[in-house]
């Protein structure tokens, strides 16, 4: 097909709008790791002696492993003695206590990316926590929450305050030594979100964290831990901006979450790290471990990721169904457009009887991107009448992106049913024809059909994030028409 | 209004159109009959502007303007309709999501206000009585899993809510059972008017009953190598194109 027509790849040719830095003094570690810079970390932090051991045994581990290369990416050696592992705006004097002590111009870049933290303009019904570089800055709604008893809030004040709930449940899904990347995090986890939601509590609003990278040079190793009692549920959401740069920056978090019995949690991912320029200089290497454990009967845990942004992508959020009757999703857009790279897909681990699981991946690869899904379904013998579902469907704009699919399944009882359906297609030059015959303009035509694609995922969005997956989706495929 | 003057085009090297000439005026009902693989639907596309096709030589009219310097979706702002003989499905986009945006831009470019949603429902839905078709029809993707004669009345759908001055029709009577090429039959006669003209490409006299053309034209070979008035189609009907192609090459 020629490649005059409405030029699918012009229409791809993505804008940035996130790329800002904020002129803020911060507090940084000078680049390099060794032990005295986990201790200083922990120092820092004021974290209780248990965690600086236990983020020492995950640094000594470290040590000893391998970056995996299993992975459909391509990059060229990090230098992990090159990045700094901190980096805070600088306080003023204490940390803040309300949100009129926040420093202003920290405020006026959650404005500009459109999370506004002040009480007047706050979105309704979405509690906040904003982490900037390693340090979570403003946490909104936390007395609102309070009152229901769900704690929310930084996870270095989750240590100070509750440490006992820190020290049973981290680690407890994701262990340090879980791979390279999760290992690095442990050692060096600076700051992230802490959510509990005690037994029979319905958490009264969204919770979201919104995680911004401002320094160069740094990288981000946020930790995220929510906790769903029994009874309990919670729908959360996080979001991520960066600034345009020339080089790399490694971005290495850890989630875990864990649902007891009954207990329900929804995790829904944006994702918009800078994903480098046209030619693949710069953007975020965004390798992240997340993992969800049913841990009780008739869990639910769910994860939807819209993931448009970072060079490379690496990330797999998986549910560990133990749980008789437990549920796990996975619903998931990838785009990747330029020289962007995305491996990603899920792990649905069933060991409990009748455990269930869904998984609805969806890649778009533009460009010269390359997009690779790799899922594993593994079927324990202990699942009797286990039952997954997996669709995977891949579009293609433009002759020089690339699609994968990777499927394992790994089913070790006889009585389980698996079921997996896979589709490649081409946003076909007759599609988009046919819109424009009708008189709808090139871009409005690839919005249109991209979001179609995407539906399925996007309607387990909570519904104030909609509208902001479409847009992003819009922008990141948004361009010049011929 | 519409005036194609020795239109000639190719496609991946191979010439498909050899010289075009073709004059349809307001009001017209033109029929374009013609072996398979003759270029018929070659020529629709190109008139809606498929990019694939070269254009090598000619001009072609529309309404005053250069038509063929027009942009596709400019063609459709313009007023050109092109039913496909194949409409594509486009899943998960809404049938009336797409209808609206069409018809929005059609009436931006017109400098006109956008459709309010009462408005457009309203419109829809008696368009929607005239090709009888049922209103679930609407929330389901464009043509996703519509059967060959539902995506056809489909087509007459968009039309018919576009109100295009000139809608070429594609072979819109193929796959259609009996009672259903009567109601897309109605809906093509339901648009004609003083101002607006009808191409039909077809290889069945039957739609003809329905929808009476003012010319029927043969196309063969990328060449209109007859034209006449109806009773062409009822000729070509008994006698098949053999007689024609013979006495071309003779
Ligand atoms: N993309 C293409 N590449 C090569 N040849 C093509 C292409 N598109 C069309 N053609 C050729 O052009 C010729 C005309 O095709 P066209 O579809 O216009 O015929 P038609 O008259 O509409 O036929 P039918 O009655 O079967 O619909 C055919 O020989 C076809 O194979
Ligand atoms: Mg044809």
């Amino acid at each position: 097909m020629s490649s005059k027509s409405p030029d699918v790849e012009a229409l791809i040719a993505q804008k940035y709008r996130h790329g800002f830095v904020t002129d803020i003094e911060s507090d940084s570690f000078p680049p390099g790791l060794d032990e005295s810079v986990v201790a200083a970390i922990s120092r820092k932090k004021n974290e209780p002696q248990f965690l600086l051991d236990w983020r020492l045994k995950a640094f000594r581990h470290w040590l000893t492993m391998r970056e995996p290369v299993w992975a459909h990416v391509r990059f060229d050696p990090i230098d992990y003695q090159d990045i700094s592992y901190y980096s805070a705006p600088r306080a003023k004097a204490d940390a803040p206590k309300s949100i009129d002590e926040v420093d202003p111009k920290l405020l006026a870049t959650y404005e500009k990316l459109g999370i506004p933290l002040h009480e007047r303009a706050r979105l309704a019904g979405v509690a906040v926590d904003a982490v900037f570089d390693s340090v979570s800055v403003a946490t909104t709604f936390k007395d609102k929450l309070a009152k229901a008893g769900v704690i929310f809030c930084s996870f270095s004040d989750a240590v100070r305050d509750h440490p006992e709930l820190i020290e049973q449940y981290l680690g407890s899904v994701v262990p340090p030594g879980d791979n390279f990347y999760a290992a690095l995090n442990s050692a060096v986890f600076s700051d992230g979100s802490f959510v509990y939601v005690p037994r029979g509590v319905r958490c009264p609003m969204e919770l979201s964290t919104y995680f911004r990278i401002n320094a160069a040079k740094t990288g981000q190793f946020e930790r995220t831990l929510i906790v769903a009692a029994e009874g309990a549920s919670v729908s959360y959401l996080e979001g991520c901006t960066a600034p345009m740069r020339d080089e790399n920056q490694l971005h290495a978090a850890v989630v875990e979450l864990v649902a007891l019995d009954d207990a329900r949690i929804k995790y829904s991912t944006v994702q918009n790290w800078y994903p480098g320029d046209e030619n693949g200089v710069g953007g975020i290497y965004n390798f992240v471990t997340k993992r969800g454990e049913c841990r009780g009967r008739n869990s639910k845990i769910s994860w939807t990721q819209v993931e448009t942004g970072s060079a490379i992508t690496w990330k797999y959020p998986s549910c560990v169904l133990r749980g008789e009757g437990s549920v796990g999703e996975f619903y998931s857009v990838a785009v990747t457009s330029h020289r962007q790279q995305a491996d990603t897909g899920t792990k649905m681990i069933h060991i409990g009887r009748n455990t269930k699981s869904t998984i609805v991946a969806k890649g778009i690869s533009a460009g010269r991107a390359t997009s690779a899904y790799r899922g594993l379904v593994k079927v324990l013998p202990s699942a009797e009448g286990a039952r997954n579902f997996t669709q995977c469907d891949s579009l293609l704009m433009g002759p020089h992106c690339e699609a994968h699919t990777f499927p394992y399944m790994e089913v070790r009882n006889p009585s389980a049913t698996v079921e997996h359906e896979a589709s490649t297609s081409k946003i076909g030059e007759d599609q988009l024809f046919y819109c424009l015959q009708r008189g709808i303009s090139a871009e409005d035509a690839v919005n249109m059909i991209v979001s179609g694609f995407c539906k399925a995922v996007f309607k387990e969005l909570p519904m104030e994030f909609a509208v902001e997956a479409q847009n992003l989706l819009s922008v990141s495929l948004e361009g010049a028409v011929g | 209004m519409l005036s194609i003057v020795d239109l000639q085009a190719r496609i991946a090297g191979k010439t498909i159109l050899n010289g075009i000439d073709l004059e349809v005026r307001p009001g017209e009902v033109h029929a374009i009959m013609g072996p398979n693989g003759s270029g018929k639907s070659t020529l629709a596309q190109v008139l809606a502007g498929r990019e694939e096709y070269e254009v090598t030589a000619g001009r072609v009219d529309f309404d005053g303007r250069d038509l063929l310097a027009m942009p596709a979706e400019e063609r459709a702002r313009a007023g050109l309709f092109l039913g496909f003989q194949y409409p594509v499905e486009i899943p998960g986009v809404n049938n009336v999501y797409l209808l609206k945006a069409a018809l929005n831009a059609k009436r931006r470019a017109a400098g006109q206000p956008e459709v309010d949603a009462y408005e457009f429902l309203a419109l829809v839905r008696e368009k929607m009585r005239i090709m009888q078709m049922n209103e679930s029809f609407l929330s389901r993707g464009v043509n996703e899993g519509f059967s060959g004669g539902e995506k056809k009345r489909n087509e007459i759908l968009q039309m018919l809510v576009l109100e295009p001055k000139l809608a070429i029709l594609d072979e819109t009577d193929s796959g259609l059972d009996i009672d259903a090429l009567k109601v897309v039959a109605q809906g093509v006669n339901t648009l004609r008017h003083p101002e607006r003209a009808v191409v039909l490409v077809t290889h069945y006299q039957r739609l003809l009953d329905y929808v009476v053309p003012d010319h029927v034209h043969v196309l063969a070979r990328g060449r209109i190598i007859k034209s006449g008035d109806r009773s062409l189609a009822l000729e070509l009907e008994r006698r098949g194109y053999d007689w024609l192609l013979e006495s071309k090459v003779a």
